[in-house]
C-alpha cells in the first residue's frame, strides 16, 4: 500500500502559549531541511497539524526521515482518495485486509470538515464498517480497544484514510531551545547527552579537544562522523576543534600527579566556557554522569566547575551506564564511538586520579601553569568546520573505492 | 568457443579482474595494521562487505569472507557440530547434496554424529514431510542446498523455513553456491535461514573467494583459529583483492539478473524443445520455476556421459558430466542415483550449465552440432 501524504501531530509544542507560533514555524523549517532530499515533497505547517504531500516520493524513506525530528510526536502515513463512497469503501477495506491478523478487531473513525458531503459521521461510519465487516472474513468490531482503527477525514481538497500510528522522537524542535556548546570526546557518553540536548530544541555547536600526535587523525575524524551522525537530528552542525597538545603538556610537567586529570579538566571548561561566551551560546553540556569515573564525582565537578559561572548542563548526570549504552545504540552513535583509537581523555590518564580533589589545591596547582597564555593560544588556533548530516569522515577514500567496487 | 559449464566455474569479468589487479598493486596493506596504510585497506574491506550486505539486503556484520563455497560449507557444519555438541549430535542432510556438504557430514559421522540424509522424489526434491520426521530433539543442524549442481532443482526452501520456526534451536544452513544471480534471493534469505554459504568463482570473481552468512545471534565455532580476523570466527588475513572483487563481481552479475535469467531461460527453451524430440533424450531439469533458469541436465540413452562431452569438446563446446568437481571419480551423478534414476541412463547424462554471457546464437549452434552428434551416435548404438 503506497501512502500519498503524511499527517504529523505536533508533540507537546501545542501546549506553549504564546510561543506556539515560533515552535510551529521552526519545526516546518526543521522538516522541510530533513526532507530537502526529496524535491517533490510539499510540506504544510498548519496551527494544529504538519501536512506532508508525498508528490511520489518513496513514503517508507520519508517516515524514516520524519522520525529523527525533534517536535513530532506521532505520524498518521494516509492515503487520499476522490470524496466518493465507492473509492472510500475501497479504500478502507485494503487497509484493514493489509493490517489483519487472525482474531483482530477494528472500528472506523470519521471526522467529516466538509459538512456539504452526501454523508453524515456516523452514516459514513457504518457503511464503511459493514463494508469491512463483509470483506476481511473473521473480523469483528471493537469501538473501544480495536486492533485497527481506520480513521477517515472528509475535508473540501478530499478523502484522507489512515490507520497506522508511528511514533516519531518527540522532544522540541531543535532550535526552539537556544543555542550551547557540546564538549564531544567521541565516547559513548556525549554523544548521547548531545541527542538528549537537542531533543529539548538546543541547537549544538561542537567543541573536541585534540592533542596531535598523541591522538590520531583517525580520533578527529571519529569525532568528526559522531557529529555527522548527530547532525541527522538537527540539521548543520559548526564543529569546532581545539589543539589541546601544549596545555597537556604543561600540565603534565608542572602539576603533581594526582590533580593532572582535575586541572586539565578545568582548563578544557575554561575553554569551553570562553568559546560558548564568544558564540553567545547559553550554556555548556556535557556527557558527564555521576559516579562513573574519577572525573564524576561530586567533589570533582565542584572542582571542576569552579573555573566558570557558565550553566554546566550534564542530561546523563543520573542515568546509568547501560540505559546510556541503549539510547546510544537507538541514536546509531554506539558503534562509532567504540572504535578504538585514543581520545585526548585517555591518553593522560594518571595511574591513580584524585577521586576527591580539593578545591584550594585545585586552584593552587592550576597557578603553577600560564592559564591565560595557553587559552589564549588554543583559542586562537581553534579550526570550525560546517558538519553536514551524514557526511562521511571515516571513510574519506569511499568515492576512490566506488571506482573499485 | 561455447561455454556451457557455468556451474563448474566462470570467467573472471574484466572489470573484476581490473578491482583485483589495483587493490594487490596500491591497497596492499594489511587491514589489520594500525597505520593508515593499513586503515585504508580495512575501510576497502569494511566496504567491500557493506556492499555485498546492501545488495543482499542484509546487515554488514553477518558477512563472513571465505575462501570459498568448500569452505563455508565445512565451516558451518562443523562449526555447528562442534558449537552445539553438548546439545545434541544429530545433523540433518539431503542425499543429494555437494561433496563439501556430504564429506563433512560423513566425517561428522566417524566422530560420533548421527547423520539423516533426506530422500528425493522423481525431480531430485526432498519432501517437508520426510524432513519433519527426522527431526529430533538432539537435532542442531539442518542443512540444504538452494539449488542442486546437477540438476537444477530449487529444493523447497521456504517450506522447510517455515517448518523450522517451529524448532528455534536448530541451526538452518544453506548450500547456496548455485543459487547467487538466479532470482532466488527473497528465497534463500528467508526469515528463519541462519547460515548460507556462498562461492565467488560461480559468479565470476576470483577463485578462493567466498562468504558466509551468519544471522546475527547466531554462533558457530571457528575452524580456524589465529590472529583474530573476521571478528575471531576465521583468521587468517584478510584476501582483500579477491574481496573486493568479489564485492564488484556481486554487484554487476545482480545489476544484469533480470536480463541474464530470462536469456537463460530462453536459451534453455531452445535446446528442451530440440532434445526432447528426439527418442533417446531423457531429460530431469524443468524450465520453470521449480528449477534454476542456468542447469539444464539430459542423458543420451546408450551413449556414456564422458563420450558425448568429449565429442562436444571437438567442437569447442564445452558442457560437463553431472558435477565437475566428482566428474573425474566413478562416484558419477549422486542426484540421479538418488532420484532412482537406472544406472545405465544416469552414466548417460551430461550437464549444461549457462551463464549471463551466453546467447541465442550460441543455442542454435549447439543444436546444430548436437543434430550431428545424435546422428554418429545414433548409428554406434
Amino acid at each position: 500500500m503506497h501512502y500519498t501524504e503524511i499527517m504529523v501531530r505536533y508533540g507537546e509544542l501545542s501546549t506553549k502559549g504564546k510561543n506556539r507560533q515560533d515552535f510551529i514555524r521552526q519545526l516546518g523549517r526543521n522538516v522541510r531541511a530533513v526532507l530537502h532530499q526529496f524535491p517533490a515533497v510539499k510540506v504544510h505547517a498548519q496551527r494544529d497539524r504538519l501536512h506532508v504531500s508525498l508528490n511520489g516520493e518513496d513514503d517508507k524513506r520519508v517516515i524514516k526521515a520524519l522520525q529523527g525530528v525533534f517536535g513530532i510526536e506521532t505520524l498518521y502515513p494516509s492515503i487520499r482518495v476522490e470524496k466518493d463512497m465507492a473509492t472510500i469503501k475501497k479504500t478502507a477495506l485494503e487497509m484493514a485486509t493489509e493490517q489483519y491478523h487472525d482474531g483482530d478487531t477494528f472500528k472506523i473513525n470519521t471526522r467529516r470538515q466538509d459538512k456539504h458531503f452526501e454523508y453524515h459521521t456516523n452514516q459514513i461510519n457504518n457503511m464503511l464498517g459493514d463494508y469491512v465487516l463483509e470483506g476481511v472474513p473473521g473480523i469483528t468490531v471493537d469501538v473501544k480497544h480495536p486492533d485497527i482503527a481506520i480513521r477517515v477525514e472528509i475535508r473540501m481538497n478530499g478523502a484522507f484514510l489512515s490507520s497506522e500510528t508511528i511514533h516519531g522522537a518527540g522532544g522540541l524542535p531543535v532550535g526552539t531551545g537556544g543555542r550551547a556548546t557540546m564538549m564531544l570526546s567521541g565516547g559513548i557518553d556525549s554523544p548521547v547527552a548531545t541527542y538528549l540536548a537537542m531533543k529539548r530544541g538546543v541547537k549544538i555547536d561542537m567543541i573536541h579537544f585534540y592533542s596531535p600526535p598523541y591522538t590520531s587523525e583517525q580520533a578527529l575524524n571519529k569525532a568528526k562522523q559522531l557529529t555527522s551522525v548527530l547532525a541527522q537530528y538537527s540539521g548543520n552542525i559548526q564543529f569546532i576543534q581545539v589543539p589541546f597538545t601544549e596545555i597537556q603538556e604543561t600540565i603534565k610537567e608542572k602539576v603533581p600527579e594526582g590533580y593532572l586529570m582535575t586541572i586539565q579538566r578545568r582548563m578544557m571548561l575554561r575553554i569551553a566556557a570562553q568559546i560558548t561566551e564568544s558564540r553567545h551560546c547559553g550554556g555548556v553540556f556535557t556527557g558527564e554522569a555521576l559516579g562513573q569515573v574519577a572525573s564524576q564525582t561530586l567533589e570533582s565537578m565542584r572542582a571542576i566547575n569552579d573555573v566558570t559561572t557558565m550553566p554546566v548542563l550534564r542530561p546523563l548526570v543520573s542515568m546509568d551506564k547501560t540505559e546510556i549504552i541503549k539510547i546510544s545504540k537507538d541514536i546509531a552513535t554506539y558503534d562509532l564511538s567504540i572504535l578504538p583509537y585514543e581520545d585526548c581523555c585517555t591518553i593522560f590518564t594518571p595511574p591513580a586520579p584524585k577521586t576527591r580533589p580539593n578545591l584550594e589545591r585545585s586552584r593552587q596547582f592550576e597557578g603553577y601553569i600560564d592559564v591565560e597564555g595557553l587559552m589564549k593560544k588554543a583559542i586562537d588556533h581553534i579550526q570550525i568546520t560546517d558538519i553536514k548530516p551524514g557526511e562521511d569522515f571515516l571513510n574519506q577514500d569511499v568515492d576512490a573505492f566506488a571506482e573499485l567496487l | 568457443m561455447i561455454y556451457f559449464d557455468n556451474s563448474a566455474t566462470t570467467q573472471i569479468l574484466p572489470g573484476v579482474l581490473d578491482t583485483y589487479n589495483k587493490v594487490s598493486q596500491q591497497i596492499w596493506g594489511n587491514p589489520s595494521s594500525l597505520h593508515n596504510f593499513g586503515e585504508q585497506a580495512f575501510n576497502l574491506l569494511e566496504q567491500s562487505r557493506k556492499q555485498i550486505a546492501d545488495l543482499l539486503h542484509v546487515h554488514a556484520d553477518e558477512i563472513y569472507f571465505t575462501s570459498g563455497g568448500t569452505e563455508g560449507d565445512n565451516w558451518v557444519i562443523k562449526g555447528t557440530a562442534i558449537e552445539k555438541r553438548e546439545y545434541g549430535k544429530h545433523l540433518i542432510t539431503t542425499s543429494v547434496e555437494h561433496a563439501a556438504v556430504r564429506n563433512s557430514m560423513e566425517q561428522l559421522k566417524r566422530l560420533g554424529y548421527e547423520i539423516t540424509y533426506l530422500p528425493v522424489d522423481d525431480q531430485g526434491r526432498i519432501s517437508v514431510a520426510d524432513l519433519k520426521a527426522a527431526i529430533r530433539p538432539d537435532t542442531t543442524l539442518v542443512s540444504i542446498m538452494a539449488v542442486n549442481n546437477e540438476i537444477g532443482t530449487i529444493q523447497p526452501i521456504k517450506e522447510a523455513a517455515e517448518l523450522l520456526k517451529g524448532y528455534p534451536k536448530i541451526h538452518f544452513h544453506i548450500d547456496a553456491v548455485q543459487g547467487l544471480g538466479k532470482g532466488i534471493q527473497d528465497l534463500i534469505f528467508n526469515d528463519r535461514v541462519d547460515f548460507v554459504a556462498f562461492s565467488g568463482h560461480k559468479f565470476h570473481a576470483p577463485r578462493g573467494t567466498g562468504f558466509i552468512y551468519g544471522r546475527r545471534g547466531r554462533r558457530i565455532a571457528p575452524l580456524m583459529n589465529g590472529g583474530g580476523q573476521e571478528k575471531n570466527q576465521r583468521s587468517g588475513t584478510e584476501n582483500l583483492p579477491g574481496i573486493a572483487a568479489m564485492a564488484k563481481a556481486i554487484r554487476l552479475v545482480l545489476d544484469k539478473e533480470p536480463a541474464a535469467i530470462s536469456e537463460e531461460c530462453q536459451i534453455k527453451q531452445l535446446i528442451i524443445d530440440h532434445i526432447a524430440q528426439f527418442d533417446k533424450v531423457v531429460i530431469f531439469s524443468k524450465n520453470d520455476a521449480t528449477f534454476a533458469p542456468h542447469i539444464l541436465c539430459f542423458a543420451i540413452k546408450g551413449v556414456r556421459g564422458e563420450t558425448i562431452v568429449h565429442a562436444f569438446e571437438k567442437y569447442h563446446i564445452y558442457i560437463s558430466t553431472t558435477s565437475a568437481c566428482s566428474s573425474k571419480d566413478h562416484d558419477e551423478a549422486g542426484t540421479l542415483n538418488a532420484m532412482k534414476v537406472p544406472e545405465n541412463i544416469a552414466t548417460s547424462a551430461v550437464r549444461i550449465s549457462l551463464g549471463d554471457q551466453n546467447t541465442l546464437d550460441e543455442a542454435k549452434e549447439f543444436i546444430k552440432v548436437f543434430d550431428q552428434l545424435y546422428e554418429e551416435f545414433d548409428k554406434l548404438s
